[in-house]
């Protein structure tokens, strides 16, 4: 077999330069220097710092709050990922089987898509008003006295149900345009096969669509790990005090509002590990289980 | 490219404004947003049209927060303002980094500007002061919580406004109840009921005289019986309806007053200003925070809150000259009284404030006044104020236990045992960054 290749050495990695000098500057120089700068205690006006070796990790892992919000994140996480894609699956096998007005419901489903999470944040806000919000007002209807801000487990609902509004549209455009790349004759077969409809999809339709579920899920775990952080500043009003927060809200409360620079960078190693984790176990483990076409 | 486009920007400012190419131009990053931030604007202005040597430009920077955080930012990439706001809480980080500021009463005495500490009210001379009492921070938006009460309400309930909390809890807070209302709310959890607390009650809040003598072997005191007992109270009253807890937020807590669901709120001095221009739908009033009687027979002054403004290290001797000038406009007691007025801040010189007395701004509103009387209280051993590192983390740690007391997730004993935990290794952390 003939091999493509370049002629001289020197052209190809001319043609990377570009993007790994991008991956190198904005990546694993900030990276570097976090890694660096967990280890050590810093004056946040950059006067001077102290190594204090693994402390910054030691004192992370005997903190019980620290734990405590790794726990609402894992659960959180667990949460708005699994919401978003069920509703958006359950939205789009819906959507699909409709032909009339057919562009006008997609449309409407999708238009949340384009919300900024700190505005679905904001609308949250809005919804949950512990005076007059009308979710609020629902829920004592049916006997919740629902406090955002005040109690923990009202204000961890409201941010999963914000956080689950936001992201079904993307989930669901992905769902949609999955479903309709089905080959028609293998739909038809299943037709005549199987005339529960219930049971169509779990034999067919599920199974093909395990390529986009499985991406989607990965960007459904990164979407609730790392880009919830604008509904939660918005919906604690920057000032978590008693109120859930992520691990990634914890790096900013710590590093941004706090000016604890080693101690919040210890907090991005570990979020930066847990990432490499996604990703191994993403090509590793499930890649190879999954059949693209 | 971006030295071409200020070229190109300061050359097309030149041909429109040639006559002022000799002013010094500085800049202010500050907090204050909404009507605060207009009278800041209003005062860079009259300052700017008071003398054609100076532009001061004042730019709006967020919270307290991202305020201190994107002056540090700043100064690590060597472009920080020549005055920067920075909040009570953040004093300790700005203080303990010498060489990030130059101390005011420096900038002051070697631009020629005359300086003595004694003309500056006492509540407010030490708190922004090195250990040897040099203030390095010139106070600006100074403030006290106060008790704000709704007039109409109290009158309805038959009662007067509280002087001690044993008075609210057997007398003021079951008639308001009887006609009504709630009693009470407070926005600030950390600067009302524990900083100030220790303050009105002459409590020692830290080691090392509260932390000014140095962040080595700081410890906090917060874990003491006095400070127990007024949250267990705190709790009593939330089970009898004397007391409701909105939340973290400030504006949380203000709004039911506002809305005249709650007939007593404790908030801030610098609230005044905003609450007389919403014309609310009743007549309010403020007075002095109550204190537990079985603690002191001799309440004290409270500490101020609020910001002052540092004049950062770095810039040229012109530029500094200009900040310098600044200061000075700014302490003159006109301008104080200006503020004073707008905003509901206390006037931080005697001068301004006898020239608000002397305008009869007291006469027509008497609770304008109260957070200056009360900081103009006798003063105590342990009153100046406080001054501990990572404070900003220390009151995410007791507004997140208190929160936790006030849902029912934590006992008060463990909850002070907790803040006391956690903020103690705050601070031993804070005390490794300072070698």
């Amino acid at each position: 077999m003939k091999r493509a290749g370049f002629t001289t050495r020197w052209l190809p990695i001319l043609l990377l330069l570009p993007q790994l000098s991008i991956i190198a500057i904005f990546f694993y120089w900030p990276a570097a220097h976090a890694v660096h700068s967990s280890f050590y205690l810093a004056d946040p006006f950059g006067f001077g710092a102290t190594y204090v070796g693994v402390d910054n990790y030691a004192d992370l892992a005997g903190s019980s709050e620290y734990l405590k919000v790794a726990r609402f994140t894992l659960i959180f996480t667990l949460l708005v990922t699994f919401f978003s894609l069920a509703l958006a699956l359950l939205l789009a096998v819906k959507a699909d089987n409709i032909i009339r007005g057919a562009k006008s419901y997609r449309t409407l489903l999708m238009w949340v898509y384009a919300v900024a999470p700190p505005v679905a944040g904001f609308i949250g806000l809005i919804m949950f008003n512990q005076s007059w919000g009308p979710l609020t007002e629902a829920a004592r209807a049916i006997g919740w006295d629902f406090k955002l801000g005040v109690n923990f487990n009202d204000t961890a609902t409201a941010m999963v149900l914000v956080a689950v509004w936001k992201q079904v549209p993307v989930n669901f455009i992905f769902f949609l345009s999955g479903l309709q790349s089905i080959p028609k004759p293998v739909r038809e077969a299943a037709l005549i096969d199987n005339r529960s409809a219930r049971g169509r999809f779990w034999d067919v339709t599920f199974p093909l669509l395990a390529p986009t579920g499985f991406f989607l899920l990965i960007i459904n775990i990164t979407y609730a790990l790392f880009d919830t952080f604008g509904v939660i500043d918005t919906m604690v009003k920057g000032e978590p005090g008693n109120n859930p927060m992520t691990l990634v809200y914890k790096v900013y409360v710590d590093g941004f509002r706090g000016n604890d620079m080693g101690g919040s960078s210890a907090q991005s190693v570990i979020l930066m590990l847990l990432v490499l984790a996604l990703t191994i176990f993403q090509f590793r483990l499930i890649e190879r289980r999954i059949h693209y076409t | 490219m971006k030295n071409l486009y200020i070229g190109a920007a300061s050359t097309a400012f030149a041909l429109i404004a040639n006559t002022a190419a000799a002013e010094v131009e500085i800049s202010w990053w500050h907090a204050m947003g909404g009507a605060l931030g207009e009278t800041v604007n209003q005062i860079a202005e009259d300052f700017n049209a008071s003398q054609d040597e100076y532009k001061i430009t004042p730019v709006f920077k967020g919270t307290y927060e991202e305020a201190l955080t994107a002056g540090i930012a700043a100064f690590r990439a060597g472009e920080q303002p020549n005055v920067l706001q920075v909040f009570d809480a953040g004093a300790a980080t700005v203080i303990g980094a010498q060489g990030a500021t130059v101390p005011v009463q420096d900038l002051l005495t070697d631009n020629g500007v005359a300086f003595n500490i004694e003309d500056y009210i006492s509540g407010v001379r030490y708190f922004y002061a090195d250990a040897d009492g040099k203030m390095i921070g010139m106070p600006f938006n100074s403030s006290s919580p106060v008790m704000y009460f709704n007039v109409d309400a109290l009158e309805k309930a038959g009662v007067e406004a509280p002087k001690t909390w044993e008075e609210f809890q057997t007398v003021t807070a079951p008639a308001l109840k009887d006609a009504g209302y709630v009693a009470l709310s407070q926005s600030h959890l950390p600067w009302i009921f524990t900083e100030n607390f220790h303050s009105r009650h002459n409590l020692p809040f830290a080691t090392n005289d509260n932390g000014y003598a140095g962040s080595d072997g700081t410890e906090i005191l917060v874990n003491n019986d006095a400070i127990k007992a007024h949250f267990t109270a705190v709790t009593d009253w939330q089970d009898k309806g004397y007391f409701e807890w909105f939340g973290t937020g400030w504006g949380d807590n203000q709004t039911p007053f506002e809305e005249g669901k709650v007939a007593i709120w404790l908030g801030s001095s610098g609230s005044f200003g905003g609450l007389a221009k919403k014309d609310l739908p009743f007549e309010f009033s403020a007075t002095y925070l109550p204190y537990w009687e079985a603690v002191t027979k001799e309440p004290k002054q409270t500490f101020i809150g609020g910001a002052s403004l540092f004049a950062m290290a770095g810039h040229e001797a012109e530029e500094n000259k200009a900040t310098a000038a600044f200061f000075e406009f700014l302490t003159k007691a006109e301008t104080q009284y200006f503020w004073h007025r707008e905003t509901g801040y206390v006037p931080i010189t005697k001068a301004a404030y006898e020239l608000a007395k002397a305008d009869g701004h007291y006469d027509r509103f008497p609770a304008a006044e109260t957070g200056i009387k009360q900081l103009s209280l006798p003063a105590g051993e342990h009153t100046k104020g406080y001054r501990m590192g990572f404070y900003v983390q220390i009151r995410d740690v007791m507004n997140r236990e208190y929160g936790r007391i006030l849902t029912g997730e934590t006992s008060v004993e463990d909850a002070f045992a907790t803040i006391e935990k956690e903020a103690n290794a705050l601070l031993a952390r804070f005390s490794k960054t300072q070698s």
